[in-house]
Order: C-alpha cells, then structure tokens, then sequence
C-alpha cells in the first residue's frame, strides 16, 4: 500500500521532477547568457575591425 | 630521495622543537576541546559510541591545525621559492613532510588520549589497549598522507587557512567512521574488541591508496 | 571542435528522457511498498549514478591533463566536475523530498548512498574555491587536476566507508539500485539511466563548447588590442 494517500504523493513526486527539470532550465540559461556575451563580444570586434 | 627527505624531516623536527608552535597548540586545542564537550553535552564521563566519537572527533579537529602549519615554516620564510628552485625531489619532500605530520600527530596523541581517558573516558583507558594502539597507528597514517597533500594543495592559494579545513575534514570521513566504528567497543564498560578486522582493514586500504596517490601526484604540486 | 556531434547527440537525449517520463509515469506499475513515491526514484537513483560517474571522469581527464600538459584536459575534467556538482544539488534535493515523502523527515542517514553522497558533494564543493583562490593559471589547472585526482579516488573509497558504517547502525532499509527490480521497472530505469547520461554529456560538450569560444575569443581580443 503507499504510505501516502496517492495525491499528496503525487506532490512529492512532481516536486522531484520539477526540481530536475528547473536545473536542467537554469544551467540551459547560464549558458544561454554566456553565448549572448560571445555574441556580443565578437560584434565588437567585427566593428573594430571594419572601422579600420 | 631517502637522504633528502631525512633532511628535510630533520629540519622540519628542529624547528618544531625549538619553536615548539604546532604540538603544544594541537594538544591545548585538543584538551580545550573534551572541555566543549562536556559543557555542550552536559554529560560527566562518556562511554561506548559517544566516547569514540568525541575522541576522533577531537583528534581530527587538531589534525586540521597541524596540517595547516605544515608548509607554514617554508610559506613564512619564502623559503617557498627556495624548495621550488632547487632541484628537491618532490617525493622527498613529500615523505617528509608526511612522516613529520605523522610524529606530530602521535606526539599530540601520547598527551591527549590519557587526557580523554582522565576528563571524559567513564571505563577508562586499559580495555582499549593494545587495539587502540593499532587504530591510532593506522589513523595516523592515513591523516599524515591526505594531511601533507591537502598541506600541499593548499600551501600556494590566498585563503589556505580557510581552505584547509574543508578540504580536508570530508576527505577523512573514512579514517573517522573507521577509527570511531573500531574503538567503540574498546570504549565499553566490558571492552573488547568487536569487527577490528573489518575497520583495520579499511583503514589498510585507505592509507594504501592515499599513500600511492599522494606520492604518485606529488611531482604536479610546488613545482614551476 | 567541441561542439561535433552536439546536436544529434541533443536530439538523442531529448527522445531517451521523453520515452523515460513516459514509461515512468505510463509503463512503470507502482511499487508495492511505497507506491507511487517510489517514482521519484527514477530521477534520483540516475543523477546519482551519473554524478558520481562524472566525478570519477573529471578525475580520469586530470591524470590525463597532469601526464600530457594539454590544457584542453584541464578543461573537460573542469566542466564534468561541475556539472556533476549540480547534478548533486539535484541528488540531494530529490534524496531529500523521498525521504520526507517516505519517512517524513527531509534527511534520514539511513540511505548510505545519499549519505556518503553528501560527504562527497561537500569535498566537491571545495574545488571552486581552491581552483579560483589560485592566480596562475598553469599553476591552478595543475593544482585542480591534482585535486580531482584525490577527490576521484576518494569516492569509492568513501561509499565503501559509509556503507560499512550504516550496515551497522541502520539495517539497509532500501535496495532499490536495480538488482532486484521485476522487469518492466528495470526497463524504466535503465532507460532514465540512458537518459541521464545522454543529458551530461549533451551540457559537457555544450558547456565545453561555450567555454571555449570564449578562451578563443579573448584571445583574438588581445592580439587586436597588440596590433592596433
């Protein structure tokens, strides 16, 4: 027999999969903001570039 | 290499007894410490697991302060530089600086375990032996290899005081449930030993690896 | 020179944990002595496995690092370590809520998977601070390797420790790492397993390839900066 009644485990559960889910989320977005700065960076450099 | 490091040991021995800074801390920390205790445990004399684990508990604390003064003599001198340009085998150094930590740890030991046995040990001392001897032996070897090369590690970072501690203490888990596990039931009221085996040898075996990996790796640490 | 075959291997991670959820949630029969909890199981017993696994292989890419000199090494042993100590945040905290779900404390030191696994995150969790609090970089690379390599061999050493140490105070209470599963719940597991490994590679080759653009890229800024 669960040792919960099934919708409070439920919750649990999801928390579980929530939580794995959101680090998978926020380490997509560190990365996603890393890229963003490469982007930026190699903008400035192009425009360094042409201005010569 | 045997002759360097019998150098190197030497040196590191007459500093030690002429400034006497490490021991003597070690041992007031340590004796400082079973005071803790008993205040924070509210308890007059200790027996079985609690004594086991306040004892190890203790030494290990003391291991920290010790392993942190290892390179201290060569960091404060910026003699450093001077081990980093000579051409000092690192397994050498190595070896001395863990048979130092080693008879350090056992100095502060001759003191603070009978201390354990007078403040806090309700069955007193005689049941455990010879078994503790064995445990601390094999404890000691473990801490004084992970001890240098933690020493090691952490000798050249900004914040090694810091650093020290937390590298350290995780990494001597094993030694602790080990040594804790072996001398409960030395610490009973009816001591005897129970499973010393099984911990002696895995106190074997984590002084083997560490023993190997820290002479292995070694060469990598203070070099330029 | 990172990034090959990154996004196959995306799209190959992103249909093994679909098919894992769905058998989790669709295929999986319900556990006879915990019931529905013991879904979390599937998530948890995974990121563990895959965390260690990366520990150890951040210890195999230093010795690597440390006998061939190529930084690159350095690089990929940095990442995996750091990845596997966020996949240990997620261990703990799923390992916490099963334990407030099945027992109803949010730690218990019965588990001596989760417990040693504590012991190691914490040993982890000191690789940042060594690593950044050493200024030279050549120095800082060798000296993580070095620490890698330690901390790589503790591991094992450790889950035998605690392992030893639990069996005595606290009779092992759940054996629920695969051996004895009936067969529809090991093809759940083994297909999250695949997941989760297929996952931690995606984001090492991902976070690698980021990383390094982003060396290359101050590289080429300072040998604009020279040249103008």
């Amino acid at each position: 027999m669960p040792a919960l009644p099934l919708d409070e485990a439920g919750k649990y559960v999801a928390g579980a999969y929530v939580v794995f889910v959101a680090l998978i989320l926020v380490y997509v977005a560190i990365i996603g903001t890393k890229i963003a700065r490469i982007e930026r960076e190699i903008s400035a450099i192009v425009a360094a570039e042409e201005d010569e | 290499m045997i002759a360097a490091a019998r150098t190197i040991l030497r040196k590191d021995l007459l500093i030690e007894w002429r400034t006497k800074e490490s021991v003597p801390a070690m041992v007031l920390f340590s004796i400082t410490v079973y005071v803790l205790f008993h205040f924070g445990l509210d308890r007059d004399s200790l027996d079985g697991e609690l004594a086991s684990g306040v004892l190890w508990v203790t030494l290990l604390l003391a291991a920290v302060i010790g392993v942190s003064r290892l390179f201290a003599a060569e960091r404060e001198q910026g003699g450093i530089d001077g081990l980093l340009l000579s051409p000092v085998d690192r397994t050498a150094l190595f070896v001395a600086k863990a048979v130092a930590l080693f008879l350090f740890l056992t100095a502060v030991e001759l003191v603070a375990v009978p201390a354990f046995g007078l403040l806090l040990l309700g069955p007193g001392l005689g049941g455990a032996f010879p078994e503790l001897l064995a445990v601390l032996a094999l404890g000691n070897l473990g801490v004084a290899a992970v001890g240098a090369l933690v020493s090691a590690l952490a000798a050249e970072t900004r914040a090694h005081e810091l650093i020290v501690p937390i590298l350290l203490l995780p990494l001597l888990v094993p030694v602790l449930i080990a040594c804790a596990q072996a001398t409960e039931p030395l610490f009973r009221q009816e001591a005897g030993p129970e499973d010393l085996g099984r911990w002696l040898g895995l106190l074997t075996l984590y002084d083997v690896v560490f023993v190997f990996l820290s002479v292995a790796v070694f060469d990598f640490l203070l070099e330029d | 020179m990172y990034s090959k075959g990154l996004a196959p291997l995306a799209a190959a991670t992103a249909v093994t944990i679909t098919t894992a959820f769905t058998l989790v949630f669709f295929y999986a029969p319900n556990d006879a002595d915990q019931g529905f909890i013991q879904k979390i199981f599937y998530v948890h017993v995974p990121m563990a496995i895959v965390a260690l696994g990366g520990f150890v292989a951040g210890g195999v890419f230093a010795i690597k690092h440390l006998r061939s000199g190529d930084s690159s090494w350095d690089l990929r042993s940095y990442v995996a370590i750091h990845l596997s100590i966020i996949l240990g945040v997620g261990v703990l905290a799923t390992g916490a809520i099963w334990a407030k779900a099945s027992w109803g404390h949010w730690w218990v030191w019965d588990e001596p998977v989760l417990v040693s696994f504590l012991v190691v995150f914490l040993l982890y969790c000191v690789y940042y601070p060594l690593r950044f609090s050493i200024e030279d970089p050549g120095r800082q690379a060798r000296y993580s390797s070095v620490f890698a390599i330690a901390a790589g061999a503790f591991v094992p050493l450790n889950f035998v420790a605690v392992r030893m140490a639990e069996s005595f105070t606290h009779p092992r209470v759940l054996s629920q790492t695969g051996g004895d599963l009936p067969g529809d719940m090991r093809l759940t597991f083994l297909v999250s397993l695949l997941g989760m490994v297929l996952l931690f590679v995606t984001l090492w080759k991902l976070e690698l390839t980021a990383k390094h653009a982003s060396m290359q890229l101050k590289k080429l800024r300072n040998r604009a900066r020279v040249a103008a």
